[in-house]
């Protein structure tokens, strides 16, 4: 069983966002960079997934500035085997030039999953995993919470519109993972060790001309100054007198 | 290049959802500045009955795949139906909501015909004979402003962010069925079965209103209260990010960052400390109400209401208060 879990570097989700000089992209100076939390989701799975079957391979995939390496490294401690970095200095916004590159290179490589997370928490456009199944012309499962793999199939539950459903697929085929699919391993020390020796290939990503662009980056719009009605249940009569003649909300 | 919208229209067992409606109703003014068409595109099994209504929202015209088997939705099938018609009507922009459904299919649609995708989009504005749309970041924690260089666009529209116009019943469009060859290679993946939601649970994404709790609930049982004030509100129960990490609460429930982002009329966050993940997820709000106990909490600088005390004392007079007066 060959896997490729596809991982982005963004920055935790406990950052506070502040906009670059240039005004269309962030500005990293003092932000903690982590793999996105739903691709480490997809890590996991994989690594479950080989452990289960005794036997696989899995490598991990990721578009970005140099910087991406640092993340890779950690899905290595998590217990992938080796890995492919797409370099892309101009740190590239548009989706579909990201999924076209990444399709590009899956074409070269061989495997039975695809995994994803099911967007990345930066730009949340949530449809890279389904672009590059579409590219790969492969079938894809978003948002799993289960998956369960025998005889060139897989067995999977996921969060749908209606609730969930079990859906089955024939293999090779795209995941994107959504949370609850697993939790995440913290990697042991001599596994961070043994991550620094496991093999990197690094190569520039084929990416097109963004078929978009950014205008400009903003903060949202400030909330009014709320205020503190009071203190108690004592204050619960004036909130809800508030809640219906001043915010019209009940 | 074409001046037209195309609008995917979401049904749930062959009924249209308010999300369709919301998307059409922009995608007609959409395409009244283009100056072209409005286009609705309905696939599943059994929507043509329905299909000539979504004139009522200001479709032209709907094209209608009805097929069997698109009973259930899968991102193969629904994906080449839609792309397909798409392609053969050379839109402006491709419309959808930003739906789980409208999110996969927006990817494929982009995939397939090459096309720039913007999800999630909470403005849109004409210009030079295009879209622009702007969109949230982070989470929300920032916007981008997103300006395209090629057509279609793939839009998806942040649902009950724009509402949709009453409809007027003296409209009707006109509808176009299209049968489509369907492969066995377009159900690689197939729907076994469908685990509805549990009845009378309202999802957070839809909720008018919302009753959030944290870690000042101090465990499931503590949720008590709060699902005693959202029965009488007719909301869904909302959760933070640690609630849901400790097993209290299900993940579907999560709001923040890395569960989901919401935007009800009214908010309110029992006993949530206010991370700046949760707060992304639920800044949105129309109206926020933040009970906590620590008059220092985050929570309270983005709310429009506080109340410093107690949850488990504020909240049962909270519903107490409020039974008396919606009476």
């Amino acid at each position: 069983m060959n896997i490729v879990v596809c991982v982005k570097r963004v920055p935790d989700t406990e950052t506070k966002i502040k906009i670059g000089g240039e005004g269309t992209k962030i500005d990293p100076a003092g932000v903690e960079f982590i793999i996105s939390p739903f691709d480490e989701f997809a890590v996991e799975e994989a690594i479950r997934v080989k452990e289960k079957l005794g036997k696989g391979e899995i490598t991990i995939l990721s578009l970005g500035s140099a910087d991406a390496q640092t993340i890779m490294r950690k899905a290595y401690a998590m217990g992938a085997d080796k890995g492919v970095h797409l370099n892309d200095p101009s740190e590239c916004q548009d989706t579909l030039a990201e999924a076209q590159a990444l399709a590009a290179a899956l074409k070269g490589m061989q495997f039975d999953l695809l995994l994803f997370g099911k967007q990345a928490v930066d730009y949340d456009n949530g449809a890279v995993g389904v672009q590059v199944a579409k590219l790969l012309n492969i079938p894809v499962v978003t948002r799993i919470i289960k998956l369960d793999v025998a005889d060139g199939k897989a067995i999977v539950e996921r969060e749908s519109d209606m609730g969930k459903e079990i859906v089955e697929v024939k293999l090779p085929a795209a995941f994107t993972a959504e949370k609850g699919l697993n939790e995440p391993r913290y990697p042991k020390l001599m596994d961070i060790m043994k991550a620094k020796k496991k093999p990197l290939e690094e190569k520039p990503a084929q990416l097109e001309a963004p078929k978009l662009s950014i205008v400009k980056m903003d903060y949202p719009p400030a909330r009014p100054p709320g205020k503190i009605v009071g203190e108690g249940e004592e204050a619960v009569p004036a909130l809800v007198n508030l809640l219906k003649n001043e915010a019209k909300a009940l | 290049m074409g001046n037209n919208v195309l609008i995917f229209a979401e049904q749930m067992g062959g009924k249209f959802r308010s999300v369709a409606y919301e998307a059409i109703c922009q995608g007609k003014k959409m395409a009244q500045g283009l100056g072209g068409k409005a286009i609705a595109v309905a696939i599943g099994a059994g929507v043509e009955a329905a299909a000539k209504d979504l004139g009522q929202y200001g479709a032209d015209k709907v094209i209608v795949v009805d097929n069997a088997k698109l009973k259930d939705f899968t991102v193969d099938a629904y994906g080449k139906a839609f792309s397909e018609v798409v392609s053969k009507n050379d839109p402006a922009v491709v419309l959808l909501a930003a739906t789980f459904q409208g999110k996969d299919l927006g990817g494929y649609a982009s995939a397939a015909l090459g096309a720039p995708l913007s999800s999630d989009c909470t403005e849109w504005a004409s210009l030079d004979g295009g879209i622009q749309v702007k969109r949230p970041i982070y989470a929300g924690k920032a916007y981008v402003t997103v300006k395209f260089n090629s057509q279609p666009a793939v839009i998806s529209l942040r649902p009950k962010v724009f509402l949709a116009d009453a409809p007027d019943a003296s409209k009707s469009a006109e509808v176009e069925k299209i049968d489509l060859a369907l492969s066995d290679d377009d159900f690689r993946s197939v729907v076994k079965e469908i685990i509805a939601k549990t009845a009378g649970k309202i999802d957070v994404i839809e909720a008018d209103i919302i009753v959030s709790g944290g870690r000042g609930l101090k465990g499931p049982e503590g949720f008590a209260v709060l699902e005693e004030l959202a029965g009488l509100l007719g909301a869904a129960v909302g959760a933070s990010r640690t609630v849901v990490d400790e097993g209290w609460r299900p993940h579907s429930d999560q709001i923040g960052q890395t569960g989901k982002v919401v935007s009800p009329k009214l908010y309110i966050a029992c006993g949530i400390s206010g991370a700046i993940q949760h707060l992304a997820g639920m800044r949105t709000s129309k109206c926020i109400v933040a009970i906590n106990k620590d008059p220092e909490a985050p929570i309270f600088s983005t709310a429009d209401y506080g109340i410093v005390g107690d949850l488990f004392k504020v909240v049962p007079a909270l519903t107490a208060e409020i039974k008396k007066a919606i009476g």
